[in-house]
């Protein structure tokens, strides 16, 4: 894309994204008045996140993981990582954690500007990442705040069975609704989470039907670097609430507008005007050069059709809907779904499928430093996806919010040369070619 | 004569080769990659120009009868005077520079001590240039930079006493010059140097002054033939600007894996150690790259790696190989960084380890790095192709085929002493099937 191309489309910003950064305002706005208006907050994480559940306790909800990527994109994140590893924290350590840690001891809290309150409560929804556990105990130790920790199996065998959901239903019952009554002093409604619960369904039709837009050719979304923010409602403290179905209804119909007139996907230099690579990406992405990264990407004309970084709050594009008929199992099952509790067979066939079902070039995995639980096994389902589906695979590698392991010549070099390999197996037929165009 | 030019433009060397358009090797160049890489591309391929010229001279002289027998002396005898030249006239380049930064404070009522200091220096310098140049010669480097400067050095310490002078006032001209002069394209007024070094070669071989005007007009005929630059391609580590515009970009990984299936049409993987950077490819019958994997923010296991430890050890790095075959065991190093290594290594010394022990130690280290981003990128096939800088190492030739036979059992491993142009090759042939196509 040139200068020229990108001054025809000006960029504008959508409804939805307006919408969206007002309802994220919105949420620190609650959290900065939150002792002031006498209402309890509390800290949880995002796989596995009960928001409709703590919405039933007028709990105010903060997300320490979405605060240190905002800190990540305004390259805040660097000075944190590091105040961490100053006070004992291993290099190993995921740099989310860190951020958060070193934001904490620096007194700052302040991803906004706004100060954040102490949490009254920690809810660690446990689907799949051993750090947050830790995480949430030095938190405990600093703010002596009370946690309470739902425990949801590992999806081992790659099904859920009754024992598995019935277990997680009755820590719900006998523990984490307890104990979230007596903090917030408010009675447990369970027909007020069926009303949520209702909402989230809503929101989460059209969410998958976003998603599922990139199946077009041109795709009218960027599935990873356009996904997360789409993912940003539904996975942080807006499941359920109206604003969150207004938002994606909003945003469904901007994409169908796109789909009408075929256009792609909008970047930061303006429309993508040629969609030359479709990918799927496995893997969060790296938040402090989140724009250069992405730019690596549309100047080559790839466009990301499907990610698992976006299921990683909660897997929709398979079925599952949030069921206010069955609301403690339908919890259950939201937690038990989330990508991380997932086996490696069940991820190897998630990428599988959608490398197919997208009509994609190949898979990319972006191997992200801090994180285990997306890392583990990534080099077997490179080669697990490349044998199923017989495209080409690429390995990328970077970190999502410590700035010091994101080499960016590293990286642009692996990416172009996966793209000419993709490139070089399409002109198979004419070998005389051999190179990009 | 149409020409097709491939550059490579890698961390300590930047490589150019010329291919005809029946894909026959026509010349080679190399240069020390320096900071300015425009300068670096205009070298490299210049030298690689000269190099074609000289297979011209060979071609054309080969019919002269006058020359039958004495053809190779000859010619040897020939290029190493238009080195000798070619030194000269940097070397006279490298003196006005050094004369012109004598001025400010510095060297204020020094002036004069200074010009006797860089008579001295410089008027023997040129006295010792020829010998250097001479058949069985040895020369610590081909580069400008490492000859011009281990003896300016050498020299400058007496020429200082001799006048007077602190001997950092002296060396500090060079350092000065030094890159002045060396990103100084220069004259690329080749045909004079090669009629200077034509008078010289017939001075030092008196019995072929008969045929001299023959073999001068051969030689004109051949330096009179235009070489058409028909297409370049370009390829380096993810520079953020490569000299070339787009089209003429190839990623290194597919120009290395190109080239190797040129040099050797049966390989199926390809490791190529560099200065900075590991690469295993894997590439198909037709040369097209299957999967690769390199190496990410660390270079250890790298041409820095053994040239970190030569200087540790005080030898040049072209001796570690042989010093390590001397081996009469493999003392174990556990680091797998460069620096820490070093520590090991003086540890090692000091506990009475002998140093061949320790060095074949090390190599194994580099080695196991090696294999290991080699099962990664999916493990060895027959044929197994070596190349880059590290493979002109005995020593870690050596350690390659130990590691290879126990866990890959029989495998066919190519190596060749001009593996270090294996990216440019690459580079070149992808330049031709541009054209081609």
């Amino acid at each position: 894309m040139n200068a020229a191309q990108a001054i025809e489309t000006p960029v504008r910003k959508e409804d939805s994204m307006l919408r969206q950064k007002a309802m994220i305002a919105g949420n620190f706005r609650d959290l900065a008045r939150a002792k002031e208006e006498g209402k309890k907050v509390v800290s949880t994480f995002v796989p596995g996140n009960l928001n409709e559940l703590l919405m039933c306790f007028d709990l105010v909800r903060n997300l320490p993981e979405i605060n240190a990527l905002r800190n990540g994109m305004r390259g805040e994140s660097r000075g944190y990582i590091m105040e961490a590893e100053r006070a004992g924290q291993s290099e190993d350590v995921c740099a989310y954690v860190k951020a958060d840690l070193g934001m904490m001891a620096e007194g700052k809290n302040v991803p906004t500007g706004q100060p954040l309150p102490t949490p009254d409560q920690l809810l660690n929804s446990y689907t799949g990442c051993f750090t947050f556990m830790k995480w949430f105990e030095l938190v405990r130790e600093q703010y002596g705040c009370e946690t309470v920790m739902l425990h949801v199996p590992y999806q081992g065998d790659g099904t859920i069975t009754e024992n598995m959901r019935g277990y997680v239903v009755k820590q719900l019952n006998e523990n984490v609704i307890p104990t979230l009554e007596r903090v917030s002093g408010v009675r447990f409604d369970i027909d007020r989470l069926r009303e949520y619960l209702r909402e989230s369904a809503k929101a989460e039709e059209d969410l998958v039907w976003v998603f599922e837009s990139a199946k077009n050719k041109p795709s009218p979304i960027d599935a990873y670097f356009g996904g997360v923010f789409y993912i940003g409602p539904i996975f942080g403290a807006f499941r359920g609430t109206p604003e969150a179905t207004e938002y994606y209804r909003l945003l469904r119909g901007e994409v169908e507008e796109r789909l009408r007139r075929a256009q792609g996907p909008v970047t930061p230099e303006g429309e993508l005007d040629e969609e030359r690579y479709r990918l799927v990406v496995e893997g969060p992405p790296n938040w402090t050069s989140f724009r250069e990264f992405w730019k690596m990407f549309y100047d080559e004309g790839a466009v990301v059709v499907a990610s698992t970084y976006c299921k990683v709050g909660g897997v929709y594009d398979f079925g599952f809907r949030h069921d206010p008929d069955n609301p403690l199992e339908s919890l259950a099952d939201y937690c038990l779904g989330c990508y991380t509790n997932l086996n490696l067979p069940t991820r190897a066939a998630m990428l599988s499928t959608y490398v197919e079902d997208y009509e994609a070039d190949g898979l990319l995995i972006n191997s992200v430093k801090s994180c285990n639980s997306f890392s583990a096994g990534q080099l077997l389902l490179l080669r697990e996806v490349e044998a199923r589906t017989g495209k080409p695979g690429g390995f990328i590698e970077n970190d999502l919010v410590d700035p010091r392991y994101f080499s960016a010549a590293n990286i642009k070099t692996r990416l172009e040369s996966y793209l000419q390999m993709i490139n070089q197996k399409r002109g198979r037929a004419s070998l005389a070619e051999g190179g990009t165009a | 004569m149409r020409c097709f030019i491939g550059i490579d433009l890698g961390s300590t060397t930047t490589k150019a080769l010329v291919l005809d358009e029946a894909g026959k090797m026509l010349g080679r160049g190399i240069t020390n990659s320096r900071s300015n890489y425009d300068i670096a591309t205009a070298l490299s391929k210049r030298e690689a120009l000269v190099d074609t010229r000289f297979t011209l001279f060979r071609q054309s002289l080969s019919s002269l009868a006058a020359l039958s027998g004495e053809l190779e002396a000859f010619l040897m005898r020939l290029e190493q005077n238009f080195r000798l030249e070619q030194f000269l006239e940097q070397l006279a380049d490298l003196e006005e520079t050094c004369r012109a930064h004598v001025s400010g404070q510095r060297f204020a009522g020094r002036e004069e001590a200074t010009a006797r200091a860089l008579d001295e220096i410089f008027g023997r310098l040129r006295a010792e240039a020829p010998a250097m140049f001479v058949p069985g010669a040895k020369r610590k480097s081909d580069f400008f930079r490492d000859i011009a400067g281990s003896r300016y050095l050498a020299l400058g310490e007496a020429a200082a006493k001799d006048s007077g002078l602190p001997f950092d006032l002296v060396l500090n001209l060079y350092d000065r010059s030094i890159i002045e002069v060396e990103n100084r394209i220069g004259t690329e007024d080749m045909a004079a140097k090669v009629l200077r070094a034509l008078d010289r070669t017939f001075a030092a071989m008196p019995e072929l002054g008969g045929a001299a005007e023959q073999v001068r007009g051969k030689v004109r005929e051949a330096l009179e033939v235009e070489l058409e630059e028909v297409y370049v391609v370009g390829t380096g580590y993810g520079r953020a600007r490569l000299p070339f515009s787009k089209e003429h970009i190839r990623s290194e990984i597919l120009c290395h894996g190109l080239g190797a299936h040129v040099m050797y049409p049966e390989t199926r993987t390809v490791l190529d150690i560099g200065g900075q950077d590991t690469k295993a490819i894997q590439v198909d019958g037709d040369g097209i790259v299957e999967n690769f994997q390199m190496n990410d923010r660390c270079a250890a296991g790298c041409g820095r790696y053994l040239g970190y430890i030569a200087d540790e050890m005080n030898v040049g790095v072209h001796e570690l190989g042989p010093i390590a075959l001397e081996a009469s065991r493999i003392v174990r190093i556990n680091s797998t960084c460069t620096v820490f290594a070093g520590a090991e290594l003086r540890d090692r010394l000091a506990l009475g380890e002998r140093r061949e022990d320790i060095l074949a130690g090390l190599h194994r280290a580099i080695i196991l790095r090696a294999v290991s981003i080699l099962s990664r990128s999916g493990g060895i096939r027959d044929q197994f192709t070596f190349t880059g800088g590290v493979a002109n190492n005995a020593a870690a030739v050596k350690a390659l085929g130990q590691l290879v036979s126990e866990h890959y059992g029989e495998i066919t491993i190519n190596i060749d002493p001009d593996s270090i142009y294996t990216g440019a090759l690459g580079a070149a042939t992808f330049a031709r099937r541009a054209v081609a196509a």
